[in-house]
């Protein structure tokens, strides 16, 4: 689906840098992610995923570029009043409140939005799979079922936009299809979801758009199709001569 | 111009020996992650081994100091690394500063038993001391002028060197640069060969030389008339104001706050005194006091916050179950019971002392809103306890129900006064911003002779209580706890509440906490405000039980002894909160029974009880052997088993 000009999109992020001391993390980034769609972001570890993630929900400050969301510039606003806006996140490096348990991490989400009932909360829980754990200990979760509770915390707050930080790591083959399956549906139900992943496979199926950033910057944007042919997003990431082999389940990228 | 002169070498002067100690907590912290509250104590007791070897065993002077500087210093460092924090290295921010904290008061407790004999007299003599007492100074820029000491000088010297060397050290020698590395990544040192624990013992013991070195230097200045072990551990406030200045990480801008600091005090002291008329002789002392701490205070709220180090790290947190409705209720019946039996039934001293313990204990269970679920450190909150009943001593004669309304509303709204300059700080920093309002209270409020005369205390009447006429010792005992089961099923109702998860959940993940749409600062006021209106609660019935309340109930020692036993219980339960309490009120009362040799219990049971909490982060009541043996009245608060948790903070995401 390609970017149309005009109307604001769910999520714009406009020509972001941020530097560490001497180290570009991000150079220049721009992306749009459009209600209704899937938006991949992929690349290299230390490409700038999270830094990015962490600019669009305001825990990093830009050091030139801005942040809108629906057409609104929210660059300067902090990341509670972000979220209210309607922006949700999950995280790389877990972010679970461990002293709660599953259903608890979910209901803090769902009661700072004034919605307060424990049995929607596991409703999110079953959302995602994982109703079984909703009194589990979230410290005793395994990795893969630790970030589905992250994910069922982010969809508490009924955002509008949904970041997900590889959301797959952790999960086998057949949980990381499902999920692929949730993703797609919650951007039918008019979520702008962005998607970071390592999962290849995953993020060109279930994508319309992919953002590749290596170094700091985005090196390709197209859908799918296209970032499968782009040689330069093949000698960056998928590896050389790997276009083909992309689609088939190849190269991970998980390194 | 003289005038001017000398304050201003005395102000280089002292602020090169704050810069050495500051220089000191900074190395430790940049390798270990652990902030050294306990950076002066080290000084302290560098300069009384100093006194010991040169002064009492008449050991050459330079051989002292090389002993007291270079052996014994790191010794203590590895001792100290070994014994209380190689068990929490990545542990969270409250954890380690508890135990920091509680090395200070074992330290504080070693100089009271081998130091702590008023009758002597513990002067040294200042370097280069000639045979016939006449200090060696140089004289500059003629009659008006100034006089330089030829100790001022070396002190200056050995500053920059180390100031230089650090730098040098830091950033190109091999070792250095590891223990820069060790702190930021401990798991990719170990990687790359290093071990990690060898960097964390040459952070402690840079750290602890420095603090000697500083102490050393310090002592024939402030050691004239006698060291003091008090007067010796207030200059760690200075190293804390530095060390903030370099934002912990900076070795030159260190140095940098601590000149200005040793400045402004000078001058302050030079030139403030003169203008607010002679009738406040003890100015300066009570000025070098303030200066520092108002100092910090300022320099904490302007230093812009994105920039303060991250200090969270992944951390191993056991995950405490929440005490039900009924058996809190159940608790509460129980704690009542058992202290109207033990109101029949137990002597004067033992009714005082109890009723003091569980007064401690509301302010312990205000800790527990505060740190143990909230995460946000205290050391100021029997400033509180003071407030609270200060405004009760001065409410309609200081006994009636009123008093205590208003003590509870005028605590609380301080405590919300307080956390609103504060709440963009976290963990560390708040809690230096705790200390700093504690201090400048101390000094400026209770300490002040126009507010409660020197050595008294205002008079603090008791709750009355229907059908008794006068509350006698034992129905005080009973109304105390009565008002401690209702804090604790206060504090158990919260914790079920949709605000307590929200605590909870803002101590795990103050990133995954915004990023749901809640802003942990409206939080942060409330439990700050609830915290201290609970604190302001126990000081009534503590002041109430002993007829008053004065400066030395208030003091920064006894809010950090009272957090320190609280912790050692177990900070995140109800009845962790009740037994520091009473451990708090029963240690002192302990001593005057114990043969003098035993100099300090509480600090003795304080580091014994660190020891421990170095290795079960809930304390006493976390460890699961103890716990599933033992019923205890608020039930079920066992920790369940550890696991792995990640508990880093966002700010390192780069």
């Amino acid at each position: 689906m390609p970017p149309e000009t005009g109307t604001p999109a769910a999520l714009e992020v406009d020509g972001v840098s941020v530097r560490f001391g001497g180290v570009a993390a991000l150079t220049e980034v721009s992306l749009r992610a459009e209600a209704g769609t899937v938006t991949g972001l992929i690349g290299p570890n230390g490409a700038g995923k999270t830094t990015l993630f962490n600019v669009i929900t305001g825990l990093q400050r830009p050091d030139r570029g801005s942040v809108s969301m629906d057409g609104k510039d929210v660059t300067r606003k902090r990341t509670y009043r972000r979220a209210r806006l309607g922006l949700a996140r999950t995280f790389q490096r877990l972010e679970l409140f461990s002293t709660l348990n599953a259903a608890d991490n979910v209901r803090v989400g769902l009661e700072a939005c004034g919605r307060a009932s424990s049995s929607e909360a596991v409703g999110l829980l079953d959302r995602v799979g994982i109703a079984e754990e909703a009194s589990a200990a979230v410290s005793s979760l395994p990795t893969g079922s630790a970030r589905l509770v992250e994910l069922a915390r982010a969809l508490s707050t009924d955002p509008k936009v949904l970041l997900l930080d590889e959301p797959c790591s952790g999960l086998d083959e057949r949980e990381s299809e499902a999920l692929g399956g949730l993703l797609t549906s919650l951007a039918a139900e008019g979520r702008a979801v962005v998607l970071v992943e390592h999962d290849t496979d995953l993020v060109l199926q279930v994508c319309d758009r992919v953002h590749v950033l290596d170094f700091g910057q985005v090196i390709a944007s197209g859908t799918p199709d296209e970032i499968r042919r782009d040689t330069a997003v093949q000698e960056a990431y998928l590896g050389h001569s790997a276009g083909a082999d992309a689609a088939a389940g190849g190269p991970s990228g998980d390194a | 111009m003289s005038v001017f002169l000398s304050f201003t070498v005395l102000g280089i002067v002292s602020g090169a020996v704050y810069g050495i100690l500051a220089t000191g907590l900074v190395v430790t912290y940049n390798t270990t992650g652990v902030f050294n509250f306990a950076q002066g104590a080290v000084g302290a007791v560098a300069a009384f081994s100093y006194w010991q070897l040169w002064q009492d065993w008449h050991w050459p002077f330079l051989l002292a100091i090389v002993v007291v500087v270079f052996i014994e210093a790191p010794l203590l460092a590895v001792l100290v690394e070994f014994v209380l924090f190689r068990r929490i290295h990545g542990a969270s921010v409250e954890r380690s500063l508890m135990v920091s904290l509680g090395l200070l008061v074992i330290l504080l407790g070693l100089t009271t038993i081998f130091w702590g004999n008023p009758d002597i007299v513990r002067s040294v003599p200042s370097y280069f001391t000639q045979a016939d007492g006449n200090v060696l100074s140089v004289r500059l820029f003629g009659a008006n002028g100034v006089t330089l000491q030829y100790q001022q000088i070396l002190i200056v010297i050995v500053a920059a060197i180390v100031s230089v060397g650090l730098g040098v050290f830091l950033r190109r020698m091999r070792l250095g640069v590891a223990m820069r590395a060790v702190v930021d990544d401990p798991d990719l040192v170990a990687m790359s060969g290093a071990k990690p624990y060898r960097m964390s013992q040459a952070g402690w013991a840079v750290g602890f030389m420095l603090a000697a070195l500083a102490g050393v230097l310090l002592a024939p200045i402030v050691g004239q008339t006698g060291l003091t072990a008090d007067q010796l551990t207030l200059l760690a406030l200075n190293g804390f104001a530095a060390a903030v200045v370099g934002r912990l990480r900076n070795v030159p801008m260190t140095f940098v706050g601590a000149l200005i600091l040793g400045l402004v005090t000078q001058y302050a002291v030079g030139y403030l005194p003169t203008h607010l008329g002679p009738s406040l002789a003890g100015l300066t002392s009570v000025l070098t006091e303030v200066v520092p701490v108002v100092f910090l205070f300022v320099v904490l709220l302007i230093i812009p916050a994105a920039r303060l180090a991250p200090a969270g790290r992944l951390a191993l947190r056991p995950v405490p179950k929440v005490v039900t409705a009924r058996q809190s209720v159940a608790g509460a019946i129980l704690l009542i019971a058992l202290f109207a039996v033990l109101a029949a039934m137990v002597g004067d001293t033992a009714l005082a002392t109890l009723s003091q313990g569980l007064a401690f204990g509301i302010v312990g269970l205000s800790l527990v809103l505060l740190v143990g679920y909230a995460g946000q450190v205290s050391l100021c909150q029997l400033t509180f306890m003071g407030i609270g009943a200060y405004t009760m001593g001065k409410t309609l004669g200081g006994d009636s129900w009123w008093g205590l309304i208003l003590a509870v509303v005028v605590s609380g709204a301080v405590g919300a006064v307080i956390a609103l300059p504060t709440l963009r700080l976290r963990g560390l920093y708040l809690a230096l911003a705790t200390f700093a309002f504690g201090e400048v209270m101390y000094e400026a409020f209770f300490n002040n002779s126009t507010v409660i005369p020197d050595g008294t205390s205002i008079n603090v009447g008791r709750v009355p209580l229907p059908f008794i006429h006068v509350v006698g010792d034992r129905a005080m005992l009973v109304e105390v706890a009565v008002a401690a089961a209702l804090c604790a099923l206060v504090v158990g109702v919260v914790r079920r509440s949709s605000f307590g998860r929200r605590l909870v959940a803002m101590s795990d993940s103050p990133a995954a906490y915004a990023t749901v749409g809640l802003s942990s600062v409206r939080t942060k006021v409330i439990v700050f405000s609830l915290s201290a209106a609970m604190a302001g609660l126990g000081g009534v019935f503590y002041a109430g039980q002993q007829g008053g309340i004065g400066a030395n109930d208030v003091q920064f020692i006894g809010s950090l002894t009272l957090l320190l036993f609280v912790a050692i219980w177990g900070i995140r339960t109800l009845t962790g909160a009740l037994l520091g309490g009473l451990t708090a009120a029963a240690l002192p009362v302990l001593q005057t029974h114990l043969p003098t040799s035993l100099a300090d219990i509480t600090g003795l049971a304080a580091g014994i009880g660190i020891i421990l909490l170095a290795r079960s982060p809930d304390g006493i009541l976390g460890i699961q052997w103890l716990t599933s043996r033992i019923h205890l009245p608020f039930g079920d608060e066992a920790a369940q088993p550890r696991e792995l948790v990640l508990d880093h903070e966002v700010a390192r995401a780069a």
